[in-house]
């Protein structure tokens, strides 16, 4: 079923049937992805590192202005306090842009457009800053589902709200992405099955359609990585400075 | 907070959504749990292995990067600047010791005027004197010429009338007696000279 637009996000099995015990560890097109997405972050933010040249040259160019646009994304929103925890931010960040930019081309896998990647990301991220709020704050960090300034009687209230929404974070956080990604393949592929079916006569304006798309998909591939980080930094926020 | 919610709801109802979609057309392989554990076990290794390389290895290369580029651009600035301060403090050396020696030249200048004046003064002084003096000896020769002229004067012309007497009536005249004329004569055409 190729005309299937849900094929695309099908996992298979590539090489070998891994298994420890009952559990399958095997090396999926999933996993290919992950693993080119992550060679290939680490090829290009290597060679951008090598040479250390006053004008840099275009790949150096590249990993300074990442580094430097991820840097200030963090002080900006973190502060100061969040500068032990860029590399991961970084990698967060980088990994999600490039298993997004490499779901772009066609018949690629796209890592992040299953909820089981995302939530894992999202998830880890939520444990990892809630550990982190507990450090800093000890039990004073409870204080973050207590706003300050709201009247006695809706407390209760509140604080119920703030509970549910701080525990709902790693939901939409990794929702956000994979639904994102999802829709947006989803919906190429639903126009590309158009421009097959509607023939050489017809086949323009989903064609067009499917062009704009791929646009606009590029940006939502970049965006929401770009939200992923933010909305990172934002908990570490919560976590490092707490306001209420 | 509030946000976070709002924001938390619209992936939810999403979700519900892409749900129904997937129902019609089939199902979702996202929410099949066969390769569930393999992707969790391989996100973990790529993305550990991707950022133990990147925090350990490469990062701090970059930073160290722009931190050496950071530096050494301060670094020319700061020469750039001191070498300004002493080009400007250079062009204010430059500028005094123009001053100083524009002044020097003007004292020169004064001095050299003052003793070309003083000497022209002097030679003109020595050569006031010199012309008066001459002046003085010419004049003092003419009185002498003047003085002596009228003598010479009456003398010529008693020869001379004794002469033009002799030629024209050929009788020799008392010396004396022309003198006397002549004499006569000259007093008055002196005093009409002098009445002048």
């Amino acid at each position: 079923m190729a005309t299937n637009p849900m094929n695309q996000f099908e996992v298979y099995r590539i090489g070998p049937e891994i298994k420890l015990g009952s559990i399958n560890l095997s090396f999926t097109n999933a996993s290919l992805f992950m693993v080119i997405s992550s060679i290939a972050i680490l090829v290009i933010f290597n060679l951008g590192s090598k040479k250390n040249s006053l004008i840099p040259n275009k790949m150096q160019l590249l990993a300074e202005l990442s580094y430097t646009f991820v840097s200030k994304m963090i002080s900006d929103t973190a502060g100061s306090k969040a500068k032990p925890y860029f590399a991961f931010i970084f990698s967060i960040f980088m990994f999600v842009l490039f298993c997004n930019m490499f779901g772009m081309i066609p018949y690629t896998f796209t890592v992040t457009s299953h909820i089981i990647v995302t939530f894992m990301l999202a998830a880890f991220i939520f444990i990892g800053v809630t550990i982190i709020g507990f450090i800093k704050h000890g039990l004073g960090y409870l204080k973050l589902f207590v706003p300050s300034g709201v009247p006695v009687v809706l407390l209760p209230l509140i604080v119920v709200i703030e509970i549910i929404s701080y525990l709902s974070r790693p939901i939409s956080l990794s929702v956000r992405l994979f639904a994102n990604m999802m829709a947006g393949h989803t919906m190429m592929k639903v126009f590309g099955g158009f421009v097959i079916s509607l023939g050489i006569i017809g086949g323009w304006l989903p064609l067009s359609f499917s062009v704009a798309l791929t646009g606009l998909e590029i940006l939502v591939a970049f965006l929401q990585a770009y939200v992923f980080a933010i909305l990172t930094c934002i908990y570490l926020n919560d976590a490092l400075n707490l306001h209420h | 907070m509030i946000r976070n919610i709002f924001f938390s709801q619209i992936p939810l109802s999403f979700l519900f959504l892409v749900e129904t979609f997937a129902a019609e057309s089939g199902g979702m392989p996202q929410l099949n749990p066969e390769f569930w554990i393999s992707q969790i076990f391989w996100l973990t290794i790529t993305f550990g292995f991707l950022y133990i390389i990147l925090s350990k290895l490469i990062l701090p290369k970059i930073s160290a990067n722009l931190e050496t580029r950071k530096s050494q651009i301060m670094e020319n600035i700061e020469s750039a600047e001191k070498q300004r301060k002493d080009s400007e403090e250079k062009i204010k050396e430059y500028d005094k010791i123009i001053q100083d020696s524009r002044i020097k030249a003007k004292n020169y200048f004064n001095q050299a005027r003052e003793k070309v004046l003083k000497d022209i003064s002097k030679k003109r002084e020595i050569l006031d004197k010199e012309l008066s003096e001459e002046i003085n000896k010419a004049e003092l020769e003419i009185q002498d010429l003047k003085n002596k002229s009228p003598e010479k004067i009456t003398k010529i012309a008693i020869e001379t009338s004794n002469d033009l007497i002799k030629q024209l009536i050929g009788v020799d005249v008392n010396n004396s007696s022309i003198s006397a004329i002549v004499e006569d004569l000259s007093k008055r055409n002196k005093k009409e000279y002098h009445g002048n």
